[in-house]
């Protein structure tokens, strides 16, 4: 029985889609000058995808067909000898429509597996998010900005083929670098990308993570139940209508908060959340009316809180909201938890305009479409191509 | 002589890293198809995308009609069929059943179009993953039904699908069954022929006097009385009995100009020389069928595993032939048949129905149902499955149908 590989490419659904298909595209052509067959397929339940949710893409190679049969007779890999996160918020776990809850990164790396994340950060930071893995991984950070290389109309900055360098150098027997700059330069017809794609190979490394080490955050299990449990009809029972809930300082109850189904929660869906600054809100109710998700809390005092396991981050709210700065989209990545801002807020106001005024004081980020960032237009390109020729 | 053809082969040949749908895209470029209508729904989405996209870049000259609903995009290339247009359409799930009028009327009007149908669980609950009942649904109309396990059987499969539908022995309407997401959504590494050598494979389209055109004025599918029905279907028989003779001349044709082998057009046998027992089933669950089998082998449990290519024509009596070698045969159906005799699938009836004229042994035949909404066919699956089968074998009582990998 020969060798099997497999790696899994999660991403930012839509913005990152064709950068992670051309990652794994890249690995099975790169694989294939070396003789090894392979293959290269999106994870079926993520798609239609929506804007940024999280999403993942696979390839896998063997040493010959038997052994490739051998992975494709699975419905996707459940042990990866690479696992790239293509946008470090994502270092939180994933969770896509289809599934339940939230995953981890790092679930399915084999033991001694390596874990490639693309950011700015180092990674000590990264490891704060990362939840803990029962086997010990090497980390390592491919440093750029979150790339949305080869969607539509922005620059390719070369992402692609820095995280095949990457690759290639935490799995030296997947393929040689050679192969892949064969597979650059044949395939891609590019000089500049072999220089990018050496400059990641040469620079790439990593971290040994003992298990145990990093977010010890408990995620939610889900067990499915089944077909004689299960109401008929293909029907949902429906949720409570809702009331007032009470004050966390006066213990007197006011306001509303809808029930909500308490197995569909958002979580790592948002790559941006709203901030609330209950002194300024003029409790004019245009978020939410607004909120398609109807995920505003209106609170015993009549302002307005975004209930973060229901917030998909879309931003509507900031648009909609008359007040300047009364409601800023701030990234994911400024946050550890999802409790209410309006209980905060109730039971240390100082402590709350502090961190309010931190988060506000950063000019609000220039994004696209929802998303966290803007993308490589002409403009952000050449930073992004800096990092790629020198590293 | 034989060498230097298999060397020539080569050099026209070339190779693409792309999805089965990709490879069905790619075949219709290679078969020159005149006329391509659409309407989006997953997993068939993916083939409609392609050809666009081939389009846009100039490869290939086709009118890409996107139609307001399947109803509409089965009618349209009906019609351009036939004025004489080669084409090709698809659809997948509810999307199939929504045209399914237009699709009950090509058969008898003869009309050899080309549907790839995304295999997908029809609606409710709404779900992508892969069922077979959604092709299955025209399996008594007409329609030539075939399933494919790899992209390289997509693209070849595409190709002796035009040379099959449009031979003037048969002008039938023939759907070619991709599993979703295995096929439609994988890429791998395909072998694309030369247009040289699908034209020697595949003739012009050539209807002959049933073409529509102000040079041969005819009229098409008049409303007609008791006096005219019957006499109609007896037509569509009459393809029907002749159709395994011309798959079997495309299959022989195909390997001499491309070089492929296929064996047996009509099913494919895996380790079945010394089985016991065997299992059958259609599609992509050959993956962890042939990997589960070589690790039970290991272990000397001798089982084999047949897929089914063509379930219409439904190869019977060859297929009788094969399975009365065996001691017991499981059939794991991708698809539900409520109501139907011992409440099995529909592939598992069909294998009973083939068996029980026959002369020789008659293994007794179970029935799984397994992977429906696309559930994985897990490898465990694969080996419950073949206890069971053994249980047959060994003269145990075993309920005829069972349901593998539920929750129940």
């Amino acid at each position: 029985m020969g060798q099997l590989f497999a790696i899994e490419i999660i991403y930012r659904g839509v913005f990152q889609k064709t950068l992670a298909k051309n990652i794994c595209r890249g690995i099975v052509l790169a694989a294939h000058n070396e003789g090894k067959p392979g293959l290269s397929f999106g994870r079926y339940g993520d798609s239609p995808e929506r804007n940024g949710i999280p999403a993942k893409s696979f390839a896998i190679v063997a040493t010959d067909d038997e052994t490739l049969e051998k992975g494709m007779a699975q419905y996707e890999p459940k042990q990866t000898d690479v696992t790239v996160v293509l946008d470090d918020s994502l270092c939180k776990g994933l969770e896509s429509w289809g599934w339940y809850g939230v995953q981890t990164v790092t679930e399915h790396l084999k033991p001694g597996a390596t874990l490639i994340v693309a950011s700015l950060e180092q990674p000590t930071t990264l490891l704060k998010a990362l939840h803990t893995h029962d086997k010990p991984y090497k980390l390592g950070v491919l440093r750029g900005v979150t790339s949305f290389s080869g969607m539509w109309v922005f620059k390719d900055d070369h992402t692609d083929v820095r995280i095949l360098g990457a690759i290639v150098k935490a799995l030296p027997e997947l393929a040689k670098f050679s192969s892949l700059e064969k597979f650059i330069s044949e395939k891609l017809k590019n000089t500049l990308k072999v220089t990018s794609a050496r400059t990641a190979f040469d620079k790439f490394s990593t971290i040994q993570v003992k298990p145990g080490t990093g977010n010890a955050e408990k995620l939610e299990h889900f067990d499915l139940i089944g077909s004689s449990a299960m109401r008929l009809g293909v029907s949902i029972p429906g949720q409570g209508q809702g009331g007032p809930y009470p004050d966390p300082v006066t213990k007197q109850a006011g306001g509303f908060r809808p029930v909500r189904n308490d197995k569909l929660k958002k979580a790592t869906t948002r790559t941006l959340r709203p901030v609330v600054n209950f002194e300024t809100c003029t409790k004019c109710t245009l978020c939410w009316l607004n909120c398609p998700d109807g995920s505003f809390d209106v609170t015993p005092d009549g302002t307005y809180d975004a209930n973060l396991e229901a917030c998909c981050g879309c931003a509507i709210c900031e648009a909609v909201c008359p007040v300047p700065d009364c409601i800023r989209m701030v990234p994911e990545t400024a946050f550890t938890d999802s409790a209410s801002q309006w209980e905060a807020f109730r039971k240390d106001k100082a402590a709350y305009k502090a961190t309010l005024n931190k988060l506000v004081a950063a000019p609000s980020a220039e994004r696209s479409h929802g998303y966290r960032f803007k993308g490589q237009y002409k403009d952000q390109a050449a930073k992004a191509l800096e990092i790629a020729q020198q590293g | 002589m034989a060498t230097m053809a298999v060397a020539e082969q080569k050099q026209v040949e070339t190779e693409a890293l792309i999805t089965g749908a990709e490879a069905m895209a790619v075949a219709c470029k290679l078969a020159d198809v005149d006329v391509v209508t659409a309407y989006p729904i997953r997993p068939y989405d993916t083939v409609m995308q392609y050809i666009t996209q081939l389009n846009a870049d100039g490869e290939m000259d086709c009118e890409f009609i996107v139609a307001e609903g399947e109803h509409s995009q089965f009618e349209i290339v009906k019609h351009a069929s036939v004025c004489g247009a080669r084409v090709f359409c698809g659809s997948s799930g509810v999307g199939w059943m929504y045209a399914m009028e237009a699709l009950t009327v090509t058969p008898a009007l003869r009309v050899p179009m080309i549907a790839m149908v995304g295999n997908r669980a029809l609606d409710d609950p709404g779900a992508f993953g892969t069922e077979h009942n959604d092709a299955l649904a025209v399996r008594d109309l007409g329609w030539l039904l075939t399933w494919v396990d790899s992209g390289q059987e997509c693209l070849d499969t595409t190709l002796i699908a035009y040379r099959v539908a449009e031979d003037p022995r048969m002008l039938v309407p023939c759907a070619i069954s991709c599993d979703g997401a295995f096929l439609t959504h994988s890429q791998s590494l395909i072998k694309i022929p030369s247009a040289e050598q699908v034209k020697k494979f595949l003739p012009p389209y050539d209807r002959g006097n049933l073409l529509m055109h102000p040079d041969n004025v005819i009229s098409i599918a008049p409303q007609v009385n008791e006096d005219w029905v019957m006499e109609v279907r007896k037509q569509n028989f009459a393809v029907t009995e002749r159709s395994m003779d011309v798959i079997r001349e495309a299959y022989t044709d195909f390997e001499k100009i491309f070089g492929r082998k296929y064996g047996n057009p009509f099913f494919e046998e895996f380790m079945t020389e010394d089985a016991d027992v065997v299992l059958l089933g259609m599609g992509t669950m050959s993956m962890p069928m042939h990997v589960a089998i070589r690790d039970l082998r290991k272990k000397g449990i001798k089982v084999g595993f047949v897929r089914l290519r063509w379930f219409r024509p439904f190869p019977a009596e060859e297929l009788a032939k094969c399975l009365s070698r065996f001691k017991a045969v499981g059939v794991v159906d991708r698809d539900f048949s409520f109501g139907s005799p011992y409440l099995s699938g529909v592939v598992a009836t069909e294998v009973r129905t083939a068996l029980y004229p026959g002369k020789g042994p008659k293994p007794p035949v179970l029935g799984f149902i397994c992977g429906l909404g696309g559930r994985e066919v897990t490898l465990q699956d694969v080996k419950t499955m073949t206890d069971k089968t053994f249980e047959a074998a060994e003269g145990k009582s075993v309920p005829l149908t069972q349901w593998i990998g539920l929750r129940d």
